[in-house]
């Protein structure tokens, strides 16, 4: 568990720097991440946390910056979980004693504007836009912004090495961010 | 009405009437007779470091600029064109020698005063007089970077209002190379309830193994874990030696150290597992050696609570403020601190200790906050029942031996007792049946 270094703080940064070009015109890989974002979003949908975090790498990051882009090494964030943390999340949550989600908010997500970047020689970066309905205790409030994934191919599959959950209001105070973004 | 009467039947010595909780007429005057009345924590002078530098802020509900101006001195501005009212000042941080209302172009100086106004012929006043400066907090003071502010100009000096609580306040800041911390971001949080429910949270020892159950059993959910993060609260948290402590003005302290060792490194090995930590630790270790204990330290969360009434809650490494939106809606907003070491006592690990240190402050409201927040919630739709008049807070309450008077003056007690809860409500009383002189600069 001890791959989070400054090293890795360092490519980590840089891997989500710069979105600025163009994806690549692949329409077929395109659709190949589309499928692996919308399985996410299905599996979170449905409350399967454990086969969500299957999707994950064994070295992973989970992160949800509190400013636009905001710097891990500088700054706290929403949640910047490894996968130790990831586990005790998703731990936390099954505990039943998480009352923040008991009940558990009942969500449907909605991914679009898929576009792919290149990362490395067996990796990709996919940008997309979401938006999340969370009904819990009477109430449907929304969580809006864009994600970006870092996926590695291993063994013929994407696996997801980095999430980065960017919300729109990332930097306001937010109600009951228990959820599972 | 008798307003000492009033106030009287709404707090007892044992509980607080529901509407405390749920009456927008008495949030309103909170903003006056609390709010306005107190010292009431506004930033950190790290936020603004440099001459013409600014945050917005709130004292109650009044929108602020809290800025160093260009003389350097710190000032609490309204941010309100005296005009016509808009907010002066949109962004939530930055550095401005002036500042220009975006409605009718009224600009300002920041030092509050009015520079000028748009075809100023038109209008057959004096613009130097006073009476169209920006409206300011009369009494703005800091304590070693915590900067308070207050309008009545009957409050006490800063120092005299901390009373004891100052000398906890010192003992957090002094444990950091040059005896202080800088702010750094936050974990922002919002829930619908009244914000007094937080401050009734901020020492409460009663509510950890119930209320943060799951983050008890995810940080021990391994067995080498047994004895992390908050585990002396289970069993009986009130013979553990750690102690909730009273003072004045509905301050108050809750002091877990006693459950933890008194050496080096000892706080350090209680943080549960997290981002970063065999990778920084290990580069502590080896650049500092014998001295890594107390360095590993700082980036440990510091088993204290100290609460500042009536918005100010230092609290493991954060300093989380109390926010008062509306009757039945708070913000609480825990700003990470970071350490600075200038002087270089840390041997150049300051870098390190804080990649650690950043990681430990997420824990607590990732995993526990958001569970009490849900709660305060809960709470606030409780009180909807309207016949059900009274909330208690009467633990600990005509117990024999459970509280013993300090050569201060101030009280301590068991850590689950509500001893806390009693002395700041009757503070509230106190406030909300006086007569603040309260004012503006100009």
């Amino acid at each position: 568990m001890s791959y989070v270094n400054a090293a890795f703080y360092a490519e980590l940064v840089h891997s989500f720097s710069d979105w600025h070009g163009d994806g690549i015109a692949d329409a077929a890989l395109r659709e190949r991440c589309r499928m692996l974002l919308e399985r996410e979003a299905r599996l979170l949908d449905q409350g399967r946390f454990e086969d969500w975090l299957a999707m994950y790498a064994a070295q992973c990051i989970y992160w949800v910056p509190a400013t636009p882009g905001g710097d891990p090494r500088r700054e706290v964030a929403v949640a910047f979980d490894d996968r130790r943390r990831l586990e005790d999340r998703v731990f936390r949550l099954r505990t039943g004693h998480a009352w923040s989600q008991a009940p558990a908010s009942r969500t449907v997500r909605l991914v679009s504007n898929v576009e792919v970047f290149p990362w490395k020689e067996d990796g990709l970066r996919v940008r997309s836009n979401f938006l999340v309905s969370d009904f819990r205790t009477g109430e449907t409030r929304f969580w809006s912004g864009w994600c970006g994934h870092r996926l590695r191919l291993r063994e013929g599959r994407y696996e997801i090495e980095v999430r980065q959950v960017n919300l729109i209001d990332c930097d306001q105070n937010l109600r009951n961010p228990s959820i599972l973004l | 009405m008798n307003t000492s009467t009033f106030f009287d039947g709404l707090v007892r010595e044992d509980r607080v009437h529901r509407s405390l909780y749920t009456d927008a007429a008495i949030f309103e005057r909170e903003m006056t007779h609390v709010f306005g009345a107190v010292w009431v924590y506004l930033a950190h002078e790290s936020q603004i470091p440099n001459n013409d530098d600014y945050v917005t802020a709130r004292l109650g509900l009044r929108p602020l600029i809290v800025v160093r101006d260009s003389q350097g001195s710190i000032r609490a501005l309204y941010n309100r064109c005296t005009h016509r009212g808009a907010r002066v000042c949109r962004q939530e941080r930055g550095n401005a020698r002036t500042f220009q209302c975006a409605y009718h172009g009224w600009t300002y100086f920041n030092s509050g005063k009015l520079r000028g106004v748009p075809w100023p012929e038109g209008y057959a006043c004096d613009f130097k007089d006073s009476q169209f400066n920006l409206a300011q907090v009369p009494r703005v003071e800091s304590y070693r970077g915590f900067i308070f502010g207050t309008l009545n100009l009957d409050a006490p000096p800063l120092k005299t209002y901390l009373g004891g609580i100052s000398d906890q306040i010192d003992q957090w800041l002094d444990r950091h190379p040059g005896g202080k911390v800088h702010v750094r971001e936050a974990n922002r949080l919002k829930f619908k309830g009244n914000w007094k429910l937080a401050y009734d949270n901020a020492a409460d020892g009663y509510h950890v193994v119930f209320s943060h159950r799951s983050l008890l059993e995810m940080e021990n959910r391994m067995r080498a874990d047994a004895d992390k993060g908050m585990s002396f609260y289970l069993g009986k948290p009130d013979e553990a030696p750690m102690y909730v402590q009273v003072f004045a003005h509905g301050h108050h302290f809750k002091d877990k150290r006693p459950n933890i060792e008194r050496r080096p490194g000892a706080l350090w090995e209680k943080e549960a597992p997290h981002p970063g930590m065999a990778f920084f630790e290990s580069a502590i270790r080896q650049r500092l050696g014998e001295k890594a204990g107390a360095a590993l330290d700082l980036a440990a969360a510091e088993a204290v609570n100290i609460n500042v009434f009536p918005n100010l809650s230092i609290l493991g490494n954060h300093i989380q403020v109390f926010q008062p939106i509306a009757v039945d809606e708070t913000d609480t907003t825990w700003y990470a601190t970071v350490v600075v070491d200038e002087a270089g006592e840390l041997g150049g690990a300051v870098e390190d200790v804080n990649a650690l240190r950043l990681r430990t402050q997420e824990a607590f409201p990732n995993f526990g906050e958001v569970d009490d927040a849900v709660n305060f919630e809960e709470i606030q739709r409780g009180l909807a029942a309207c016949e059900d008049e009274w909330v208690y807070m009467h633990r600990g309450l005509d117990v024999p031996g459970r509280v013993r008077r300090e050569a201060d003056g101030s009280l301590k007690a068991p850590a689950t007792d509500e001893i806390f809860m009693r002395s700041h409500m009757q503070e509230w009383k106190r406030l909300m049946a006086s007569q603040p002189r309260i004012s503006v600069l100009r």
